[in-house]
This record gives structure tokens, C-alpha cells and sequence, in this order.
């Protein structure tokens, strides 16, 4: 049986829990078997999750589990399983679970996955090394094996199936020693880990004043806003947006970096985009080395022209 | 109180990546190693604690001799004593456990992580340690305040932040933002000429048998030359987009 957990917030599946039960159902398919998604407290239909191949959802409703904690979940989570395969995507939550899983279960751990598996007996995938600049193929010979699955890595793939929905309802003693005091979230934002569009900038933007012609460009796309570390650093946005080697590694379908000159700490976090595209006015800048579309000028001209192209490119479409 | 820094070496961020004996190892031909720099925020953060409570810092590294300059460094910038588990790390998993054990052993308050090394970046280690213990984790954290034996942490969420409340002993996973950029603690003449005389602790490891192994190495297709588009003609960049690259 492989089993997946499925993150959401404030109710709605995450989008990278389309993409890891799609990697889900490949497995299962390749070895005749099926797929069991976990949700906790989720508001979405389990309907969703039918169409990329969960054929069982268990939908447990838990009031103290609102709160996230990572020990109470991974035993909620531990009690329902029993299979092979547990799967998780590569995200700060999940990664804090997997863990109490793994030694619960006596698995082995492979994290940062990007393929499919290569062999499943012994079970062989790739995963994402130094920063993107590597990739290691990793094998085990474990019965029971947990998985992360890196984000954007291999897409959501539609697949139908009948499923079925089993409701659990739980009440499980409240953690004492771990009190989620508060949360503030900006609802708005879209987060630049999971998103598929990303538009970057660094300090080529001279200052904090300058970034709407920044947010502009990424409501037109519905992309998230980076930045480069100097950025942050200064003061100029929030350390969140911060993307490369220290900072969040990124892999979306669409990259636009601007202003930034692409050094080597940057691209070790950016390269996994598919396609980039890099404004700079500065010809030499090494950044255009490792993109796929260049522009050579002055930012504060070509921002608001290109968003303005786009507009009329989306009005179109 | 007392603090457990996990310290990995790790290649200088500016390293070019190769691998050699047939794609089955990482090259360390002209690597310089530093400390991871997750570590680096997670050990300025116990520093500051060291200063404010006078909190004693052990750092622990898992390596063979050659990580000792990175410890030593460690040592400079201000930690108390080292403990080096002598082994080449091979396995994430057994790295968290000889980690653990020190842990327990030592009876340490507060275990500190970096969420991520950039070489393997795993991300691995620092839950399984807690998952060994069975002490509570935090993953992603920015931010730490505390009283007594009970500890405020602050996590990275999607688009926020969240705050905890938590009884010591814990296990937390710092990143960047842990502590301001200007507050990263360097190493000075004084701390350089101590490090020399700090107690340093080399054990012999207890775990053995990984789970995982790596089977080889590949290196990262590489994207085609740039296509320049000129800043006259961005339809034609919207036209590739859409047409070409298929992402808009
Ligand atoms: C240990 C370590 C870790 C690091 N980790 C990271 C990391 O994770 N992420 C990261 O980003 N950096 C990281 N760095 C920093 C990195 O080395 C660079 O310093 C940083 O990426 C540079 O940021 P930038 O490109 O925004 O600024 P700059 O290097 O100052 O580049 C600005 C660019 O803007 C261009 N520009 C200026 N004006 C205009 C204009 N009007 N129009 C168009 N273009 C213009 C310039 O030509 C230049 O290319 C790290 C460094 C170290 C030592
Ligand atoms: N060999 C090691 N020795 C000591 N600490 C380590 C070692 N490997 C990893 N760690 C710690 O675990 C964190 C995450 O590493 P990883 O799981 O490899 O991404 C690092 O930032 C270190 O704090």
C-alpha cells in the first residue's frame, strides 16, 4: 500500500499535494497497487484528490490537531498507516513530521526526491544534491521506505479514479509541552517555494520604493516576488522572499530575474527553473550565462514595457 | 543551561561541483570547507544566549580529522568545547543517532540544527534527531526567546510566521534570519588564540549500518545558450514565452 500525506492550508489542499499524489500514483501503477491520501482537518472534497489517483482518502477531523505539531501529527498519521510507501512533499511541515514516521516505522529516509524510481527493487530515484549544482542516485533495500518529494520536480498529472472517502473522527490529547501561541499570515501572498511563476529581483533595483513595478509584473503573471540575498539582508523586502544556496531553493517553470547579477550562491537556488529570463543592463553579467532569454537594458524601462506587453498578450488570451 | 550546536563542514559556497572515480565520489580536489552557513546562524544564536544567560555551548561535528579546522573556527567565534564523532558521515540517518546520543548523554537543554546543509542538502538530520529523542521539533526557525525551562520559537510558515511555546529539552532547526545579518558572530584574535586550549572530545562513533546508499553522482543538464531579446522588441519575448517555452 503506498500512503500520502496531503498538506493544506487554511483548508485547501496545497498545490504541491497534487504533485506528490501524481508521483504517488505512477509508483502505484508500476507496481499494481493503489494509492491511500491522509488529510487532517481539510475543507476541500476528497474529489480532488480521486482525479490524480487517490483511490482511498482518509479525512480525519480532529479539533485539537489545529494547531500543527509535528510529534502529534506524525503519531496520528503513524496509526492509520500500513504499507511500504509513505510519501511527503518536501516542505518545511512535512519534513517535520516524516521524521517521527521514520523512526516509528524503522524505514529508510530519502528526502529531496525529483524522479520517478528508477528500479523499485532495490528502490533507486534521484535526488537534488549541492545546492541543484548535483544529483545522487540513492538506493535502499528497506521494506518500508519514506519519501519527500522535492517541489516542482515532476508536476501534477491528472488521473481519475473511483475512490472512496472514509471520515475519521478524532480527539487526541493536546501536546502540553508544545503550545502554538500565534500566527500571522498575509493571505494574499503567494509563496515563492511553491509557486510555478516566480519574478525575482536584486539589488540592481537601487531601493525599497522601487518594488512596484516589481509587484506589478507578478499580479500580471499571478507569479510570487524573490529577491536576492543583499536584498534581504538590507531591509528592502522580507527575509521569505530571499531565494539561492542560503536563502529558499526554487524550481519553477518560469524564472525572471531582474537586476540581479547571478552570482554563483544565487544560481545554486534558482537554476532547477525550467526557463529564465534575466534583465540586466550590464552585458557581462554572468547571469545571462545560465538563462534562457536575455534582455540587455535598463530595468526601469523594460519592467513596466514588459508588463504592459503582457497585458495586452493576456487580454488577448 | 546547556546547548548542542550540530556543525557540518561543507564546501565553500562559491565550489564548482565535480565528481570523480567514475561519477561514485565528490570531488574534494581544491574545496575549501566552512561551516555550513545554517549552522552559522543557529551558533551566533547560542552565543547570544551564552552572553545573555551564560548559557555553556558545545558544538559536535561527525567527520573524520579533516573537519577539525571548521570546528576549530567554531571554537574561535566563541563556543565552549567541541566533541567530534570520528567517522565520515556516509548516512544521514546515522549521523542523527551518534547526535542524539551525545544529546542524551549530556543531558543538553536545547539541540540547535541547521535546517539544511548545502552539501546533501537532506534536511534530514535535524528531525531525526528529535524523532531519536522523542523531544519536541521546530523546523525552519527564526526566531527563539527564553524563560526558564520553557522556550518561544518562532517558525517560517507559508506566507507568516508562528509562535510557539515549548518545555525544554527541544530540538530546533535554524535558518537564516535566525539572527540579523549584522549579528553573525566572526572569530577574533582573542577567540582564535583560545580556541587552541578549549576542551576537544573525539569519540569513537556507536551506530553503524545505513539504510541509504548512494549509488553515483550526475551533474545537472546544462541550459542552451542565452537567446538576447532586444529591449525594443518585447513582443517578441512574450511571443517566446508563450510559443516556444510554453510557460505563459
Ligand atoms: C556564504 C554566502 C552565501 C550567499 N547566499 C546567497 C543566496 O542564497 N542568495 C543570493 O542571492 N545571494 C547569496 N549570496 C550573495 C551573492 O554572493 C551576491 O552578493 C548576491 O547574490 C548579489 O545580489 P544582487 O545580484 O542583487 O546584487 P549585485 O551583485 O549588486 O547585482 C546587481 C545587478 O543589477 C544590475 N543592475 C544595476 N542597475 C540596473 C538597472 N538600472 N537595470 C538593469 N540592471 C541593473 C547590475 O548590472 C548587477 O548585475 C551569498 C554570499 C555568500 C558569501
Ligand atoms: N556530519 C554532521 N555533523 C554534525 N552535524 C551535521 C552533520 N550533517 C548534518 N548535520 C546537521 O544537520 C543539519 C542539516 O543537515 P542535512 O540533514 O544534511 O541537510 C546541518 O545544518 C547540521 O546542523
Amino acid at each position: 500500500m503506498i500512503y500520502v500525506y496531503i498538506e493544506n492550508s487554511q483548508g485547501k489542499f496545497k498545490k504541491v499535494s497534487y504533485e506528490v499524489i501524481s508521483y504517488a500514483k505512477n509508483l502505484a501503477d508500476s507496481l499494481g497497487d493503489s494509492v491511500t491520501a491522509i488529510t487532517i482537518n481539510a475543507e476541500d472534497s476528497s474529489e480532488l484528490l480521486f482525479t490524480y489517483g487517490a483511490s482511498k482518502v482518509l479525512n480525519v477531523k480532529d479539533e485539537s490537531l489545529k494547531s500543527f505539531n509535528p510529534r502529534t501529527y506524525a503519531s496520528v498519521i503513524s496509526n492509520l498507516i500500513d504499507g511500504n510507501y509513505i510519501l511527503f512533499s518536501h516542505t518545511n511541515e512535512s519534513v517535520s513530521i516524516a521524521p517521527y514516521i521514520v523512526k516509528e516505522k524503522s524505514a529508510a529516509y530519502i528526502t529531496q526526491t525529483i524522479s520517478a524510481p528508477l528500479s523499485t527493487s532495490p528502490f533507486r530515484v534521484k535526488r537534488s544534491v549541492f545546492s541543484g549544482k548535483g544529483i545522487a542516485v540513492v538506493e535502499t533495500d528497506q521494506p518500508t521506505i519514506v519519501l519527500t518529494l522535492s517541489v516542482n520536480s515532476v508536476g501534477a498529472k491528472e488521473s481519475p479514479v473511483s475512490g472512496i472517502e472514509e471520515k475519521i473522527v478524532l480527539n487526541t490529547p493536546i501536546d502540553s509541552n508544545y503550545i502554538v501561541k500565534n500566527e500571522e499570515v498575509s493571505s494574499d501572498k503567494l509563496d515563492v517555494k511553491e509557486a510555478e511563476l516566480v519574478v525575482g529581483a536584486g539589488r540592481g533595483m537601487k531601493g525599497p520604493e522601487n518594488w512596484g513595478i516589481i509587484e506589478d509584473l507578478a499580479k500580471v503573471l499571478g507569479a510570487a516576488t524573490a529577491c536576492s540575498k543583499p536584498v534581504a539582508d538590507l531591509g528592502w523586502r522580507p527575509h521569505s522572499e530571499h531565494v539561492g544556496q542560503t536563502g529558499k531553493i526554487i524550481s519553477p517553470k518560469l524564472y525572471i530575474a531582474i537586476g540581479i547579477s547571478g552570482a554563483i550562491q544565487h544560481l545554486a537556488g534558482v537554476t532547477k527553473s525550467k526557463t529564465i529570463v534575466v534583465i540586466n543592463n550590464d552585458p557581462q553579467s554572468p547571469f545571462f550565462k545560465s538563462a534562457n532569454y536575455g534582455v540587455v537594458g535598463d530595468l526601469f524601462e523594460i519592467v513596466p514595457e514588459l508588463t504592459k506587453k503582457l497585458k495586452d498578450f493576456k487580454g488577448l488570451h | 543551561m546547556k546547548i548542542l550546536v550540530a556543525i557540518s563542514s561543507v564546501p565553500d559556497t562559491t565550489s564548482k561541483i565535480n565528481f570523480t572515480n567514475d561519477s561514485k565520489e565528490f570531488d574534494k580536489n581544491g574545496i575549501q570547507y566552512i561551516i555550513n552557513p545554517q549552522d552559522e546562524y543557529c551558533l551566533s544564536k547560542a552565543l547570544h544566549l551564552q552572553e545573555k544567560l551564560g548559557a555553556e555551548i558545545t558544538i559536535i561535528s561527525v567527520g573524520d580529522a579533516s573537519v577539525e579546522p571548521v570546528m576549530r573556527k567554531a571554537l574561535a567565534i566563541g563556543a565552549n568545547n567541541a566533541i567530534r564523532i570520528n567517522e565520515e558521515p556516509k548516512d544521514s540517518e546515522l549521523v542523527a543517532k551518534e547526535i542524539a546520543s551525545v544529546a542524551k548523554e549530556g543531558e543538553y537543554d536545547l539541540i540547535l540544527l541547521g535546517k539544511e546543509s548545502i552539501d546533501y542538502n537532506g534536511g534530514v538530520v535535524p528531525g531525526l534527531v528529535a524523532a531519536e529523542l522523542n523531544y519536541p521539533f521546530v523546523n525552519a526557525v527564526t526566531g527563539l526567546e527564553i524563560e526558564g525551562k520553557t522556550i518561544q520559537v518562532t517558525r517560517e510558515i507559508d506566507n507568516g510566521k508562528e509562535t510557539i511555546s515549548i518545555e525544554l529539552p527541544a530540538v530546533l532547526a535554524g535558518q537564516e534570519g535566525f539572527v540579523p545579518e549584522n549579528q553573525l558572530k566572526i572569530p577574533n584574535i582573542r577567540g582564535i588564540m583560545s580556541a587552541k586550549s578549549k576542551p576537544f572530545q573525539v569519540i569513537e562513533p556507536k551506530f553503524s549500518g545505513n539504510k541509504v546508499s548512494i549509488i553515483e553522482f550526475e551533474k545537472p543538464a546544462s541550459r542552451a545558450n542565452v537567446v538576447l531579446i532586444d529591449k525594443d522588441n518585447l513582443d517578441e519575448l512574450v511571443r517566446l514565452l508563450h510559443e516556444e517555452a510554453k510557460v505563459i
